[in-house]
């Protein structure tokens, strides 16, 4: 495969549909200028493979390189992935061997040349860490049976099994790849403080609690349109500011250009209403499901009619239809990225418990099946998070739904931290805003989420269900994609209707308004995709 | 004996006051303008909070996404929020909770600080200096931070906020009451009280503690209106209660961000209600300082 080939994949093609995406190709870039990001969120550590949080992709993402990475250009394709620091790859026939062939003359930003044994080594770190190192996404990992250095150029992944999960993820953002000199000098835990990358951009300074500074790596490996390397910016700033209202001036007062994750639909309007055409808005379907998920520890919770009730008593399609206007969610969809080759189509959706459009027929069968359970007018509490956009929202909203059952309902709202010691230590919540939120599409192991609770550490509702276990495997393991879907079906029908394990209520919905000035940005479906900064541009 | 000389150099018409409670309450609001303002407020949350299931035009906690953000109107008369819920209704319930909040908190605050201050004054020696500076200790930290300290380790359920709420009343009325308490300990009837055998408790309880009501009725009147401000803050912060509870803290939170520019409602009416409410308990306690304190009333 070529250098420029776009990496297709066995999942296929999977529709782009960005919505009002940009088209910025036409406009040759233009070289200078600093990008300030303002960002929602604080920096846990620098260490990608460690770390789950915008707050650190969005500062820290611009010093590393991937292996693999979603196309910059594409990134509203579900299958589109092109070399980063790969010249190219290869795949056996028999889908259990790839090969990647690694860029040469590449550097650290310490002036390290980037061999395979830096791949390798970064790679053992994700894939197999060491005891007390943390890889937060090793479970994406379980095809792979060894990582090799085969030349001093070349890389060989050996699969237990072919699977169409292995690509989308590998190119998972945060694989930053790390030098080995560092890994054996100072440590696998030193990159939680350090950083040294082969990015587009080189750290300049972190102001804790105020801004992350980075300037231009005048080696960085990719060449832009005109021939020179990238990235086209002088440098750029990631300014922390958690209150949205602050970010929200801060663009309005062009003291800063953007921000990567979302505003809420009435910021978007007021900014366009008061910029006009100085504003640009992209939108997108975002690959973070929200539902609810109902604690099966507790005995309240253990009748399935109780759950499949409270999936009942949610009006999905009406809720999209309002809640989209003053919340980051919008789709109704199943266990699936919706649009995704995977995902159920809406007839399909309608045949599942809460999926109908007849509200009241719903309603009343939700209320029979509380009262079969001996749970009419029972209290119900719902655990949420201390975070307005879209939790507290969807959290309101849920309530008045289920009040219609005739239930009591109460809400705990916790900050973050709290929220998550609640469920995944003392683990007493009785039904929670549950979500699975991913970087690249990736459904085969994004559905990871909902298999037994002795397998899967997010599964906040505390089953065990085997069949659910056993389909996972046979899905992950065909190559056939009309098996995958179908084995999909079952996997979804069991976890949202059968079992009620889980309700969906929204997949999140991403707005990103901007300065207009801001060029070569394109909304991906994750707000951790596509935060190399390497291709953006100012017009200015 | 003539009449003057029995009423000590009043007059009769002083001494005997025949006006009716009307006419009474009519002078007291015309020496008393601003208090007499402060009870009408204060009175008025009374009645909406008592009177909400009955006067509210509709269900505090209904989401009605149809009637999203609509101004103020005929049948919205303050508008309705981002779920479509009327603001007024929320108003009126949340003087439910402002003042459910604000009463039990200052009425909790008050009196343990009326009976630790009166105990530490009646005790005196060592365990009024030690007592005395822990209040110190505790004076030094900022209301607003000891109250977020103790909802973030308790959580925010309800009894939380208040236990938060409570605790920094109380060394403001220990110390103000003890003070007062330490005149009261010197008057010889105590002595007395302890000659006869009388129980520490019974001295403290029956012969001190009624004694101290006035600085303690004036620190009650006023901690209210603290009370639901700190509510309100808390609840602005996300750390007070909760949604679908109709707070005005609450209400604030969830529209001052997001709304202030395009729907100024759902941010003004709350904001205006908790200023109203502050504005009324604080002339009504001031009124009732200048009522039961006699240095004042004499002036």
């Amino acid at each position: 495969m070529k250098p420029s080939t776009k990496l297709a994949i066995a999942l296929g093609a999977g529709a782009a549909f960005a919505l009002g995406a940009v088209a910025t190709a036409s406009a040759a870039p233009k070289r200078g200028g600093m990008l300030n990001i303002v960002v929602g969120s604080k920096i846990p550590s620098y260490d990608g493979h460690r770390e789950t949080t915008f707050g650190m992709i969005h500062p820290i993402r611009p010093f590393y390189s991937l292996l693999i990475r979603v196309n910059p250009d594409n990134p509203q394709s579900t299958s589109d992935f092109t070399c980063d620091l790969c010249e190219s790859f290869t795949k056996s026939s028999d889908g259990k061997t790839y090969t990647f062939k690694i860029r040469e003359n590449v550097k650290f930003h310490d002036g390290t040349p980037l061999t395979s044994q830096d791949i390798k080594a970064t790679m053992h770190k994700l894939i197999f860490p060491p005891k007390g190192i943390a890889s937060s996404r090793k479970a994406f990992y379980g095809m792979v049976e060894s990582v090799e250095a085969t030349g001093k150029y070349e890389v060989t992944f050996k699969l237990k099994y072919a699977t169409g999960g292995f690509i989308p993820a590998l190119a998972t953002p945060f694989n930053f790849v790390y030098s080995k000199k560092d890994l054996d000098t100072h440590g696998y835990k030193w990159h939680m403080k350090n950083i040294n990358g082969t990015g587009a951009f080189t750290f300049v300074q972190h102001q804790p609690g105020a801004f992350v500074e980075g300037k231009r790596y005048a080696n960085y490996h990719l060449k832009g349109e005109d021939g020179k390397n990238k990235p086209y910016l002088d440098g750029y700033k990631a300014i922390s500011a958690p209150k949205m209202a602050i970010r929200l001036q801060a663009i309005r007062g062009d003291r800063a250009q953007i921000e990567f994750r979302a505003f809420p639909p009435k910021a978007r309007d007021d900014l366009k209403k008061a910029l006009g055409d100085k504003i640009t808005v992209q939108e997108s379907d975002w690959n973070c499901v929200m539902g609810f998920s109902s604690n099966q520890k507790l005995k309240k919770f253990q009748d399935v009619r109780t759950r499949q009730a409270l999936s009942m008593g949610l009006d999905r399609w009406g809720g999209s239809k309002y809640l989209s206007k003053i919340a980051i969610v919008k789709t109704v969809g199943g266990t699936v990225f919706p649009n995704h080759k995977l995902a159920a189509k809406k007839e399909e959706l309608m045949q599942l418990r809460g999926y109908s459009t007849d509200l009241a027929a719903s309603q009343a069968e939700a209320k029979k099946l509380l009262a079969a359970a001996g749970m009419s007018g029972a209290s119900v509490e719902l655990l949420n998070r201390a975070v307005d956009q879209p939790y507290k929202v969807v959290g309101t909203w849920m309530l008045g739904q289920w009040k219609k059952l005739g239930l009591k309902t109460t809400q705990i709202v916790l900050p973050t931290g709290p929220w998550y010691a609640k469920f995944r230590k003392k683990k007493d919540q009785e039904t929670m805003i549950d979500f699975n939120c991913q970087g690249v599409v990736n459904p085969l192991i994004d559905a990871s989420k909902w298999l037994s609770n002795d397998i899967a550490s997010n599964n906040y509702a505390n089953y065990q269900d085997r069949q659910l276990d056993k389909w996972y495997d046979q899905m992950n393991r065909t190559g056939d994609e009309a098996e995958a879907y179908s084995i999909m079906r079952k996997y979804e029908k069991r976890i949202l209707h059968e079992k009620a394990h889980y309700a969906v209520s929204f997949w999140w919905y991403k707005i990103n308004p901007y300065r207009s000035y801001v060029k070569g940005w394109n909304i991906a479906p994750s707000h951790y995709l596509n935060q190399s900064l390497d291709q953006v541009w100012l017009d200015k | 004996m003539s009449a003057a000389e029995v009423t000590d150099g009043l007059s009769l018409k002083q001494a005997i006051d025949t006006r009716s409670p009307i006419q009474k309450l009519a002078g007291l609001a015309r020496r008393q303008p601003l208090g007499a303002v402060g009870a009408v407020l204060v009175l008025g949350m009374i009645i909406l909070a008592v009177m909400a299931d009955v006067i509210s035009p509709f269900d505090p906690t209904d989401n009605n996404f149809q009637d999203m953000l609509i101004g103020p109107s005929a049948e919205y008369w303050l508008g309705t929020d981002q779920f479509g819920r009327d603001i007024l209704t929320r108003i009126i319930y949340g003087a439910r909770t402002a003042l459910f909040v604000g009463l039990v908190s200052a009425f909790l605050g008050a009196t343990t600080g009326l009976v630790l201050g009166v105990s530490s004054a009646y005790f005196g020696g060592t365990f009024d200096l030690l007592f005395m500076r822990f209040v110190d200790v505790f004076m030094a930290f900022p209301v607003i931070i000891m109250a977020l300290a103790i909802v973030s380790i308790f959580g925010n359920a309800m009894h939380f906020v208040i236990l938060a709420i409570t605790l920094p009343i109380i060394p403001d009325c220990a110390r103000i009451v003890r003070s007062n308490a330490l005149q009261i300990r010197e008057i010889p009837y105590v002595d007395a009280a302890r000659a006869l055998g009388f129980s520490h408790a019974r001295i403290i309880l029956r012969h001190m503690l009624p004694n101290v009501m006035a600085p303690y009725l004036i620190i009650f009147t006023s901690a209210i209106g603290g009370a639901i401000l700190l509510e309100a803050s808390l609840s602005y912060l996300g750390m007070g209660v909760q949604e679908p509870t109709p707070a005005w803290g609450l209400m604030l939170q969830g529209g001052a961000e997001e709304y202030v520019e395009s729907a100024f409602w759902v941010a003004f009416f709350p904001g205006f209600a908790i200023a109203l409410a502050v504005f009324g308990f604080n002339m009504f306690g001031d009124a009732v300082r200048d009522v039961l304190d006699p240095r004042l009333r004499q002036q």
